[in-house]
């Protein structure tokens, strides 16, 4: 009865395999809470925009700290503050992880060339250092934003955000913000996100 | 280890198991494989149960039974009625699934025998199953306005399923006079989708402001409150001219509510005349939502209960009333949650996960559950309501978590009513896709 005892370890060893994975903790499992963000964000955090952001493949680090802030309202939101309340500590911990997991795609989106092109030069003088070479860094301690192939219109309402003081932003990125805005004006981040847009 | 999921591990014991025996096997019984679900329903709930379950096993085969080659979404479909957007940008089709596995087959379930665990269909067809999930969506009670019934329906549309019921009330709204009357009759709790005869009143207004600015809108309502309550009223007034402290007052939108004696009891199709407590009330383009109880199949299954929904087990989503019977969505009594689009998708995969699990032969996992409901005023002002659902294992029930949810602020914030008006696009685009890619 060889074949019967084959099957016998497999179904052991699925059924382990199973119980590890839905009942470590007594919480909901990453791909249960991680479900729960799809309607919005797309399935498995990818969306199809046109505002709400992809969440595929966002730092653990990152991803924890924007859920604390929207809960504790230090983020300047429409409906996210209101749902991050309904998540504890472990769970948005949970949820991280699930989501530092999955795949990040860049959106595919209709940019102005020229504007990118021109977006492109600004990045590597004001924004590289933190935000790495596109735009995604690669230094995984960091906490920077991802912003190569990120929705417009989500950066767009961050950059806002940033500019009226609605959101905090560290040192370094006060004082750049600040000299893209002297330099350059309104047209420079127009440009710059046009340049992290554009990528594909 | 980063993709390494359970579905991985899986298939890796799958092919170990294998390996070691310098054997192979077609398909043998293992896990889900072989098991049958058969999915009643491809609407919100249905179709998404039916991807997650083929996302969550690969190995379990799912059959989707729905009449239709086409599934209207019933959100957005108020913005069809605007003019806003198209009839056809809410239709959405079945390939989607297809490419999941999931076997397509359009005919109309006439009944379920729990004891055989048997679907049957119109067609003559009968599907076995180890697991069903029934997903109708909501049927009318045509007996609780007098005058009022599936024939007549069709030249006085509910428009509350989407599709040809919401082109033939665009249509007669087209029509209309300059001048004309917009009589519509919201029903009573609970019904799909709570907010959406407000939504619609918002966008009928936003449709006569634009082109027949003279027009009127009458709401004959039997409740004395509703979802959203104060943003729909504030919105009303800042739009279209709403009296909140006297609603049934000049400017374009008037609501009369129960205790103004808007409870109708009868229509005349003949003359467009809809008789409520406060009077007879003429209508050029009439739009009657009649009272609901769950789908059809729901009743001929013996699901529901006496008040004509599913009571469900809240973890799983099975019937309390047949085992191996699970119901999602507006059929189902889910209360803390309403009867919304989100929730059926929440729902869906809430209800696949246990019944993967179920069928693996293990317990079913720890639910999540979330609604987020978005309603568009008019263009720029969007508003919306969340929440977060938690299931309480002691008391065995959904329950709401605390603290979490909620409405838009109240005050009046153009920029954030402009963001939410996006992210509502947002969500239909990501929901769709969800549910139907």
């Amino acid at each position: 009865m060889k074949q019967s005892s084959i099957l016998q370890t497999a179904l052991l060893t699925c059924g382990l395999a199973f119980s590890a994975a839905s009942f470590a903790g007594s919480g909901p499992s990453g791909a249960m809470l991680g479900n729960t963000c799809a309607g919005c964000h797309g399935t498995d955090g990818v969306s199809n925009g046109p505002a709400t952001p992809s969440i595929a493949g966002l730092d653990y680090d990152y991803f924890v700290e924007a859920m604390n802030e929207f809960k504790e309202d230090k983020r300047n939101t429409t409906i996210m503050a209101r749902i991050a309340k309904g998540y504890s500590k472990a769970e948005i911990e949970t949820m991280s992880k699930y989501f530092a997991d999955k795949e990040y795609v860049r959106a595919n989106q209709t940019t102005d060339a020229a504007a990118a092109k021109r977006g492109a030069k600004l990045h590597k003088k004001y924004c590289k250092n933190c935000h790495g070479d596109t735009g995604i860094s690669e230094d995984k301690d960091d906490d920077s934003g991802m912003l190569a192939g990120q929705w417009k219109p989500y950066m767009t309402y961050t950059l806002a955000d940033y500019q009226s003081g609605k959101r905090e932003y560290g040192k370094k990125m006060g004082k750049k913000i600040k000299k893209v805005q002297k330099d350059l004006g309104d047209k420079g981040f127009a440009d710059l996100l046009e340049y992290y847009a554009s990528q594909k | 280890m980063s993709n390494f999921t359970r579905r991985n591990f899986l298939k890796a014991g799958v092919a170990a198991a294998v390996a070691g025996t310098s054997m192979s096997y077609g398909s043998f019984a293992i896990g889900g494989a072989g098991k049958k679900v058969v999915v009643v329903g491809g609407g919100i709930g249905g179709a998404t149960a039916a991807k997650y379950i083929r996302m969550m096993d690969p190995t379990v085969d799912v059959t989707v039974i729905e009449a239709n080659k086409d599934y209207y979404t019933c959100f957005m479909s108020n913005e069809v009625l605007s003019g806003e957007r198209t009839l056809d940008s809410i239709r959405f089709g079945y390939t989607g699934l297809q490419k999941h596995g999931v076997n397509i087959v359009h005919d109309m379930v006439t009944g379920i025998d729990a004891d055989k665990r048997v679907v049957k269909t119109a067609g003559g067809d009968s599907f076995s199953y180890d697991r069903c999930i029934v997903a109708p969506g909501i049927d009318f009670k045509w007996e609780a306005i007098d005058g009022y019934d599936a024939k007549v329906a069709e030249n006085t549309p509910h428009a509350w399923k989407a599709g040809s019921q919401t082109a033939t009330l665009r249509k007669q709204l087209e029509g209309m006079k300059d001048g004309g009357t917009f009589v519509m009759v919201p029903p009573t709790n609970p019904f799909r989708c709570p907010p959406g005869p407000y939504e619609r009143t918002a966008q009928v207004a936003h449709y006569f402001q634009q082109n027949k600015p003279k027009s009127s809108i009458i709401i004959l309502d039997p409740k004395k409150k509703f979802s959203k309550f104060g943003l729909f009223k504030s919105g009303w007034a800042r739009h279209f001219g709403f009296d909140p402290e006297n609603p049934n007052g000049p400017g374009m939108i008037k609501w009369i509510n129960s205790e103004a004696g808007g409870t109708v009891s009868s229509y005349d199709a003949g003359s467009k005349t809809v008789t409520a407590k406060a009077g007879k009330f003429k209508g050029d383009v009439v739009n009657i939502i009649p009272p609901q109880k769950a789908g059809k199949i729901a009743f001929s299954a013996g699901l529901t209960n006496d008040k004509g929904w599913c009571p469900i087990d809240g973890k799983t989503f099975e019937s309390t009333i047949h085992k191996n019977i699970h119901v999602i969505g507006d059929s189902s009594i889910s209360k803390p949650m309403p009867k919304s689009g989100y929730a059926a998708n929440s729902q869906a995969k809430v209800c696949a996960a246990a019944v993967v699990a179920m069928l693996q032969g293990g317990g079913a996992p720890t639910p999540s559950y979330v609604n987020t409901c978005y309603s568009i005023i008019a263009p720029g002002d969007g508003i919306s309501v969340a929440m977060v659902y938690a299931y309480d294992e002691s008391a065995g029930k959904i329950i709401k978590v605390k603290g979490s949810g909620g409405l838009t602020p109240s005050e009046f914030d153009p920029e954030l009513r402009a963001r939410e008006q996006q992210y509502a696009y947002s969500w239909f685009n990501n929901i769709t896709s969800d549910v139907f890619k």
